[in-house]
């Protein structure tokens, strides 16, 4: 009998800088898996964030690139522009892609870009140390809203998937998790759909995961995966927002 | 192909064309806009790319994406534009990446003025953006000149993998004379297979390429330094380059000046010497690397009395004239901002003061 399971080959062998209960190496996996299933990992390159996941090329094995803050959707968009035949994705976490890289995101979307972008969305900002995000929930408690996100002040947290969907030009754009196993395959699966658009040149492709941060909530990591179904998920609903083929 | 009359910002678009680069990324901003005119209409003649990005910062991110891919790329805009663009140009040079940014420099700073201006001087030559890097920065002072660098720039940053600069005034961009395209200037790009994000099947590798600014261990990221500062020590000793005006003669008055301001200048030196005042000049072609050697020399002349820089900015080029001169000279500033380019006849009325 051989193997059943193996390492994908787009994965390296590393020891994971990430935290106990992170949701970014399940994350990783379903790219890398995606990417060998597609057979495109010698055609691939990814721009990694800035953020938890800056360092996130060295857990793959295709080329890769860093970019500045938020920056990364008009970075793949220079390389798609110059090589349409590379396939290009960013991995951008909610303060890179939803406060600083606002710009730069809503644009590329609406340009209609033929890259891929995989927005983990763990309402906080993890890297800098639990900072208070664009996609923080009401009343959340971070670093720099002790007291919780008071929505009076600051608004309500930003439903990226939505707002790129409101945008009149062609593209997919999927919400998923991966906080229990039943949701794993459903993200891989939108992670598929997403590429596969890519690689027909169809449209832009956006997949957002709600993900945990238990060092930066100050949970757990199983209550982490409890709060974020109890309180991201009623928010951030699970499910294809728009696809090309009815938008 | 003869000479034809053309506007500096067109004229530099052409260059680039002609240089062999065929991806350009932009955002509007006078006095350069028609630079992105030109090339919406042009490039795609020749299956070339045009994009015009939401924004400087994001143009400059383009750009840096598409020099990571091996391409050859480049970007015009103005004073307050550069400003935006400097924080993609500081990773650019981080990562080693050859691409090239013309600045047709206005009024500042803030909104300024849309006028001809040397006010960027200093943003050019000592520190476009956060970090410790430097430009290779190439100052036309004609249309024809503007083209001819434009087309030197692409395997000049090839060479270095570092970002050039143009750096042109408005009156650079807006003015129209006649320009002459000259084919041996067209350079093949070179093979970036070592180090381009160009996907591993373009290589034929098994090998990734890895493309980052990121150094967190201190010691990692001074050998980076060092190895930038290196390239910046290799500019110093084979890229300067100037024009030395009237410079056998026996000047009592050496001006240093470059661009619009330096074609003033010229003017102001052939009245004077009609009228039995020597006058030399140095007209920097590069201010970085600037040719100190050179004004150093021209300053320690027999007949030397007094050294003048002479700029659109409010003496930023003085700075790198003083250092040159090293106190053998008094050096003196003479300028105007705001986009009014001083006459000949105000240089004269200085110049002569300085004679006295």
């Amino acid at each position: 009998m051989g193997k059943t399971f193996a390492k994908p080959e787009a994965l390296s062998d590393q020891h994971t800088h990430y935290c106990p209960g992170c949701t970014h190496g399940v994350i990783h996996r379903l790219v890398a898996e995606v990417i060998d299933e597609l057979g495109i990992r010698g055609r691939t390159v990814g721009v990694a964030p800035v953020g938890c996941a800056v360092l996130m090329y060295n857990y793959f094995t295709f080329d890769f690139m860093e970019s500045a803050h938020g920056r990364a959707p008009a970075q793949a968009t220079g390389i798609k522009r110059v090589r349409p035949d590379l396939i290009v994705f960013t991995y951008q976490g909610d303060g890179d892609l939803a406060s600083i890289g606002m710009s730069e995101i809503v644009h590329a979307a609406n340009r209609g870009e033929k890259i891929t972008t995989i927005f983990v969305n763990n309402a906080v900002y993890g890297m800098t140390g639990g900072q208070m995000a664009p996609t923080t929930m009401p009343n959340q408690r971070t670093t720099t809203s002790p007291f919780g996100r008071n929505v009076e002040e600051v608004g309500m947290p930003i439903k990226v998937s939505e707002l790129l969907a409101s945008l009149q030009t062609d593209a997919y754009i999927a919400r998923q998790t991966v906080i229990y196993p039943k949701h794993i395959n459903r993200a891989k699966k939108a992670i598929k759909k997403a590429f596969q658009y890519q690689l027909d040149g169809r449209c832009f492709s956006f997949v957002e995961i709600v993900s945990t941060c238990p060092t930066n909530w100050g949970l757990t990591p199983v209550e982490a995966v409890k709060w974020a179904e109890e309180k991201m998920l009623p928010y951030y609903p699970l499910g294809e927002i728009k696809t090309p083929d009815k938008s | 192909m003869g000479k034809v009359l053309m506007k500096g910002n067109e004229a530099i678009g052409e260059a680039a064309i002609r240089a062999g680069c065929l991806n350009y990324f932009a955002y509007p901003i006078t006095p350069q806009s028609e630079v992105a005119e030109y090339l919406s209409r042009r490039l795609p003649e020749v299956g070339g790319l045009f994009l015009q990005g939401e924004s400087e910062v994001a143009v400059s991110y383009m750009i840096l994406g598409a020099a990571a891919a091996g391409e050859r790329v480049f970007t015009t805009s103005s004073s307050p534009g550069i400003s935006l663009m400097s924080e993609g140009i500081s990773y650019i040079a981080g990562m080693q990446l050859p691409a090239v940014f013309v600045n047709i420099m206005r009024g500042g700073p803030g909104l300024g003025g849309i006028l001809p201006s040397q006010a960027d001087y200093l943003q050019a030559t000592k520190g476009i953006g956060h970090g410790d890097f430097r430009l290779l920065v190439m100052a036309p002072a004609s249309v024809q000149e503007a083209a001819e660098m434009t087309m030197k720039a692409f395997p000049l940053a090839e060479k270095y993998r570092n970002p050039v600069m143009i750096l042109g005034d408005g009156l650079i961009g807006q003015m129209m004379e006649p320009v002459e395209f000259h084919d041996n200037l067209k350079t093949k790009p070179v093979d970036k297979n070592g180090w381009a994000t160009n996907g591993m099947d373009t290589r034929g590798s098994s090998q990734r390429n890895l493309i980052r600014s990121l150094y967190l261990d201190p010691e990692v990221l001074n050998r980076h330094n060092l190895e930038l500062k290196a390239k910046y020590d290799r500019m110093q000793q084979e890229e300067i380059r100037f024009e030395a005006v009237n410079i056998d003669s026996d000047y009592k008055v050496l001006i240093v000046s470059y661009g619009t301001m330096s074609r003033v200048c010229r003017t102001a030196v052939d009245q004077l010497k009609a009228e039995g005042l020597e006058v030399g000049m140095i007209r920097p072609q590069t201010v970085f690397p600037f040719p100190e050697e050179a004004v150093g020399n021209a300053a320690a002349g027999k007949s030397c009395r007094a050294v003048a820089s002479i700029e659109m900015s409010m003496g930023q080029m003085l700075e790198d004239v003083q250092r040159s001169v090293k106190g053998r000279q008094p050096v003196h500033w003479f300028g105007k901002c705001g986009g009014e380019v001083p006459t000949p006849e105000e240089v004269i009325e200085f110049v002569r003061s300085l004679a006295r």
